[in-house]
């Protein structure tokens, strides 16, 4: 908990970046909020408009009615008559005129609107996805899949809200205000003096009220996301939250979260709640003020235009007045939406702001290994990029192409990591990595893992068909260089055993194949692509032994001079390699083959010894156990 | 396990079965608040009055009675006091309606708040406690997402509806009654008018509205389908990086994002059109009322003169605005009445059930050799059994054997996962289940601990029916190491404790010990007392599943169930743990689900399950010696996954 609130917001120079989705959508936003300010204006002018009506048309004392646009005291006659009636039928028909054009603004805006902020929103989660499709492993294993996805969504919603409020809201309720300032004082320049009192005392008081209100809801946040962590969990973990007859306390555990959240939620909105009363408070002094003030002077003016104040100004004023207080209102409001989206923000700027470690060296060459060597110099790596922890350490091993090696090691002994190096998905810290004679960071990485094929630890087969899936090693594979890739793996013939073989639907996730052979079948997709080097980590662990033997053999066989490295738990995996690296702790133990390291290794013959024990012991000896 | 149904997360969705019932469920947790709201709804009344009043000054009072008749050269009078001084009362007199109203009106918020976060806490606690008895069936069939977002979306709409939606609501409709009273008093012709125009307002907000919500359903869909994509493609993104294939999951995802654009384009575009149509249209109503009610004014029909007309036209404005907001308001109600149901679905939910009343005890031979029940711990258990019948209580020592006679089962009715499966673990024994994935290994022992209850047969602890057993005691009877290991957010020791809150600080080294997480824990930055987060993302799988052995030895039962547990450990850190996991299972009755054949090999007895039935069960040399499945598994020459 301590430490979330040290990585608090950060967002400076996010606006600039969110910004800049706004591309293509630029004219439609901009277009939103010139109709948006025309409305606006419709909106201040009709206004004038009733003041007419209720103070020319419906006064008792006229005979000739005359439509005077009055600003201050430039007062312009637009058109005069006699009959009453007629006037107020044009007065009438010019509003309902005003009416519709704002109308027809209003919606055009609003289509606009929505068009810019749906647009903002896509071209922000474009970003997004093509920045994390840009990520490499380094930063991957820095956010989650769950958390990039709440990102990708939910986060990107809220901008687009905010958006939408601010192309729309935001330019309405300023231009709005301004407006019916202007207007108010061009009824009564006397009268707006009250604005020049009550305007700075209301910003003064939102500007308190906001520093106020912040810190609370950033402190109420962060607990709201620890209680919806904590329930996660509990999601995540049930089945063992049961068998243990936990429920009770997780529930206490809850609970007293849960109150907490409670009391800073309160302590929060109880702020909010003044600022309503406060702004009410304000614009009815004003109210009051012009009713009085006002009242005076048409009083004085015998209510007659030409004299000075008359109803209908008082009116229009009033309406005025109203409109400011709207218009403050909106802005308080988007501010409060703004605050409370300011955390979305902050987590896609973050996302944004990922420094990628590993891209194309400037001066890459567009070259493609020549063959399968792999030269591994005093390389030291660690993945916090610090030399207090290092990962590997002093690694100089040396493969000449079409070698077949073997990698054996406990969990944690790092012989992931060591292969992983070889394909660039992550940079050594000290030393280097040659593939084909030439340094890793020296190829274009599209060329440099182009010419390796890896299967890794967790793989990942895709919605689509087993074709579909394939075809991701080589999208121009002909039919049968895909069945002689999947020959070798081993997975020809079960795919044919189902009954739309290659076009079999796998479903997300690869759900309608078994491990084994999911497995089979990722092997299959690497080797489509014709590597100078197959990795196969840990790749063959839910395939029996047999199959593994045979796969082993139809890659020696099919790809003979295919540099192949094999991770393994087991040791039948790996023992018939022309050499074997044992890992330990980081460092290279020993290398050498099967019987070698029988007779010199430790590590070697413990983990040799952990998977014969017991054939041994009964005499149903088994080669393969 | 059952596949969990992907519904679409309920987020932003219209659909209320019924908006009355819910509504008034919403209404029953305000109960415990009712002194406070009522004064919040008396304080909401006065506000209204106020707001009328102050309006219904200015037009019937200030305006009528004191401005014009003084701009016409009379006197007015107001008490004592004359001319102006009587127009500075009357406006005197106003202030302090408004200042009241302001006051009301924080009031009555000040209380809104308060009671809102007390409810909405008393509905997150309701929820999580239930959710936390349901039974695991209910986490199959339901996604965490969609459950994650009753307590985030649906919660979060409620608030809206119970702080800001309701109240509004009323205020809003105390004033439209307020202001229709008005402009009935001053002309019931022009009034009709008004409802004229207010009939086609409510008219075009009903078609507008069911539009933008049909977008919005076509939206959710879409969202759904992006996100889909999105989890799936994220989480295979290091094959992804594998294969370079970034540039065409590029252009799958812009097809997928681009026809989301273009759903919530549609449906943002009805939803924003709404307030400029409404906004406007209040203006033609007031021009045509303008010109009737001139007309009427001119020729004197209806009684109507030019003041009150005046009047009229103040109301019909201040009647048309809360109008409007009502319109605007209603989407936002009827997503927090959808909330609120799917809330209360969860809420609804039958709790597992446990009406066992066998109780599992400490016990102690008495000199006799009779069971006695003690209340220290003795090393010996035994289950209390009260016979209701006869009304006395006997003790059945706790020898953990298990017996499954005829056990059939399956998640769905459809399908049978478990077919008339019978086997016997005697005391102490340790039983070992084989078989491909899908066989019905978890699924045998998800059904003694009860996280499933059985469709037919009897599954039996130490002869007792364990229908009769209380589900917390079965359960302490018993410790899990799961396939999926799990952390709590909380320290180290914190979650070795998980399986035995009292434990003390040595119980719980020396659990650790026993499981050979000693080593790393205390290579971790704080020792046990690091912090473990995000379901112990620092962690490997491999120390996630020590840790989870530590646990089941801390807890100290007198069944062990190892579902996977050393799964991700590798064969020789699995030796280095071996003799401590001898130890944890000496003398317990042990259940065992090893893919890894050498794990299982010195098992009492190994049961070979295929397509939920055992094929084959015996002792490893004789199950080699029948050259059957196990044989051809353990050769290796048949797959296993």
């Amino acid at each position: 908990m301590e430490e979330k609130k040290n990585k608090a917001p950060k967002a400076k120079g996010g606006l600039r970046k969110l910004a800049s989705c706004v591309g293509e959508y630029k004219a439609a936003a901009v277009w939103t909020s010139v109709l948006v300010a025309i409305e606006v204006l419709f909106e201040v002018f009709i206004p004038l408009i009733m003041a007419q009506i209720v103070d020319v048309g419906m006064s008792d004392k006229l005979s000739v009615f005359e439509f005077v646009l009055q600003f201050g005291s430039v007062s312009i006659p637009v058109f005069s008559m006699t009959n009453r009636t007629l006037f107020i039928v044009i007065c009438g028909v010019l509003m309902v005129a005003m009416a519709l054009i704002s109308l027809l603004c209003g919606a055009l805006s609003a289509k606009l609107a929505a068009t810019a902020s749906t647009g903002f929103a896509s071209n922000l989660r474009r970003k997004l996805f093509y920045k994390v499709e840009n990520f490499s492993f380094s930063n991957l294993d820095r956010f989650n899949t769950a958390n990039l996805v709440t990102r990708l969504t939910t986060d990107v919603t809220n901008m687009q809200n905010s958006f939408m409020m601010i192309i729309r809201i935001l330019v309405r309720a300023p231009f709005m205000l301004i407006l019916s300032l202007v207007m108010s004082i061009t009824i009564s320049p006397k009268l707006s003096i009250i604005f020049a009192v009550v305007l700075p005392v209301l910003l003064i008081g939102l500007a308190i009220g906001i520093k106020v209100i912040f810190p609370r809801f950033e402190k109420m946040l962060y607990k709201y996301d620890d209680m919806n962590e904590s329930t996660q969990e509990n999601l995540i973990g049930i089945r063992a939250v049961k068998a243990y007859v936990r429920e009770d306390n997780e529930i206490r555990k809850f609970k007293k979260v849960s109150e907490t959240v409670q009391k800073l939620q309160f302590s929060a909105e109880k702020i909010i709640v003044i600022a309503f009363p406060f702004m009410q408070i304000l614009v009815y002094a004003c109210i009051i003020c012009i009713v009085f003030f006002g009242g005076k002077d048409i009083i004085a003016s015998g209510d007659n235009p030409a004299l000075g104040m008359t109803t209908g100004d008082l009116t229009a004023f009033l309406n005025y007045v109203m409109q400011i207080l709207m218009s403050l209102m909106m802005v308080a409001m988007v501010f409060i939406t703004i605050v409370m989206s300011r955390a979305s923000m902050d987590r896609i700027v973050e996302v944004l702001d990922e420094k990628i470690d590993i891209e194309d060296d400037e001066n890459a060459k567009d070259i493609f290994p020549e063959n399968g060597s792999i030269d591994f110099d005093n390389v030291d790596f660690s993945y916090k990029k610090s030399a207090d922890v290092l990962n590997l350490e002093n690694i100089d091993l040396h493969i000449k192409s079409g070698e077949t090696i073997g990698v054996i090691g406990g969990t944690g002994s790092a012989k992931t990591t060591l292969v992983q190096l070889i394909p660039r998905l992550y940079d050594v810290f000290d030393g280097s990595v040659k593939v084909g004679g030439v340094d890793v960071r020296d190829y274009k990485i599209e060329n440099l893992r182009g010419a390796i094929g890896m299967v890794l630890q967790k793989n990942v087969l895709f919605s689509g068909t087993i074709k579909q899936n394939l075809l991701w090693g080589n999208p121009d594979a002909t039919d049968e260089e895909i069945y002689h890739a999947a020959t070798a793996a081993q997975a020809h013939d079960f795919v044919m055993s189902f009954p739309k073989g290659y076009d079999t639907d796998l479903g997300q996730g690869g759900v309608n194949v078994s491990g084994g052979q999911k497995q089979r079948l990722c092997i299959a997709r690497a080797l489509l692509k014709h590597p100078k080097i197959m990795i196969l980590d840990d790749s063959t662990s839910a395939v029996d032994t047999a199959t593994d033997a045979s796969i082993r053999a139809g890659l020696k066989k099919e790809f003979g001079d295919t540099t192949v490295i094999i991770i393994a738990q087991r040791i039948s995996s790996v023992e018939d390699a022309d050499r074997i690296i044992v890992m330990n702790d980081g460092k290279i133990d020993a290398i050498g083959t099967h019987e070698e390291l029988l007779a010199t290794n430790d590590i070697y013959r413990d983990v040799y010894q952990s998977q014969q024990k017991g054939s041994a012991d009964d005499g149903e000896v088994n080669e393969n156990a | 396990m059952p596949e969990k149904t992907k519904k679409q997360s309920g987020m932003g969705s219209f659909k209320v079965k019924s908006p009355v019932r819910t509504f008034r469920r919403i209404m029953s947790y305000l109960k415990d608040y009712k002194g406070l709201l009522a004064i919040a709804l008396v304080c909401m009344l006065a506000n209204v009055l106020c707001n009328i009043g102050g309006t219904f000054m200015i037009g019937m009072v200030v305006l009528k009675m004191f401005i014009f008749p003084l701009a016409a050269g009379k006197d007015v009078a107001l008490g004592a006091l004359h001319g102006i001084a009587a127009l500075g009362g009357i406006v005197g007199v106003m202030a302090a309606i408004y200042v009241v109203g302001a006051t009301l009106h924080y009031v009555y918020n000040y209380i809104i708040v308060r009671v809102t976060t007390k409810v909405l806490q008393n509905v997150r606690d309701e929820m999580f406690e239930k959710m936390e008895m349901l039974p695991i069936r209910y986490f199959d069939t339901h996604t965490h997402g969609d459950i994650m977002s009753l307590y985030t979306n649906d919660t979060d709409t409620l608030r809206e509806l119970l702080s800001n939606g309701l109240p509004n609501m009323i205020t809003n409709v105390l004033t439209i009654v307020g202001m229709f009273v008005a402009m009935l008093v001053v002309s019931p012709l022009l009034t009709l008018i008004s409802v004229a125009m207010l009939v086609i307002m409510l008219f075009i907000v009903k078609f507008i509205g069911g539009r933008s919500g049909r977008h919005f359903v076509g939206q959710q869909r879409q969202i759904g389908a992006l996100n889909g994509y999105i989890e799936e493609h994220l989480d295979g993104l290091k094959v992804v990086k594998v294969f370079c294939h970034e540039d065409a999951e590029k252009a799958d995802f812009d097809d997928f994002n681009g026809k989301l654009k273009e759903a919530s384009r549609q449906a943002h575009t009805y939803a924003n059109v709404l307030m400029p149509i409404m906004g406007n249209l209040s203006y033609v109503t007031y021009a045509i009322t303008a010109i009737v009610g001139s007309l009427l004014a001119i020729t004197g029909f209806g009684g109507m003169e030019w003041g009150g007309l005046v009047s009229f036209m103040m109301f019909s404005r201040q009647f048309s605005n809360p109008l409007a907001q009502i319109a605007q308001q209603m989407n936002g109600v009827l997503m927090a009445l959808a909330g609120a149901e799917r809330i209360f679905d969860l809420i609804d939910q039958q709790p597992e059930e446990d009406d066992g009343y066998v109780t599992l005890v400490n016990a102690k031979e008495d000199e006799n050799g009779n069971l006695v029940e003690t209340d220290e711990y003795t090393g010996m258990w035994a289950w209390k059994h009260f016979h209701k019948a006869e009304g006395t209580t006997t003790y059945v020592k706790w020898t953990g054997e298990v017996e499954f006679e005829n056990v059939t089962f399956g998640y769905v009715p459809e399908k049978t996962v478990l077919k008339n499966v019978s086997l016997v673990a005697k005391p102490g024994q340790k039983i070992a289940l084989v078989g491909s994935t899908g066989a019905g290994k978890t699924t045998i022992i998800n059904l003694i601990n009860r996280f499933y209850d059985i469709d037919d047969g009897k599954i039996r602890y130490d002869n007792i029916n364990i229908t009769k057993i209380n589900k917390a005691d079965l359960r302490h009877s018993m410790a899990m190491v799961l396939q999926d290991t799990h952390m709590f957010t909380g320290t180290v020791s914190d979650n070795i404790r998980f399986g035995k809150l009292d434990a003390t600080d040595e119980e719980v080294v020396n659990a650790a010990k026993l499981a050979n997480a000693d080593y790393f824990i205390r290579h971790l930055p704080n020792g046990y007392d690091t912090m473990l987060t995000g379901d112990g993302d620092n962690l490997s799988q491999g120390q996630r599943q020590l840790l989870a052995i530590a646990r089941a030895a801390v807890a100290n039962p007198p069944v062990l169930v190892l579902d996977e547990a050393t799964s991700s450990i590798d064969t020789r850190t699995e030796k280095l743990i071996e003799k401590g996991m001898d130890r944890l299972m000496q003398g317990r009755t042990v259940f065992i689900i090893a893919h890894r054949l050498s794990t299982v090999r010195n098992a009492d007895m190994i049961c070979v399950l295929e397509h939920g039935e055992i094929i084959e069960r015996g002792n490893h040399e004789e199950l080699i010696a029948k050259k059957g499945k196990y044989y051809q598994l353990y050769t290796g020459a048949f797959e296993l996954d």
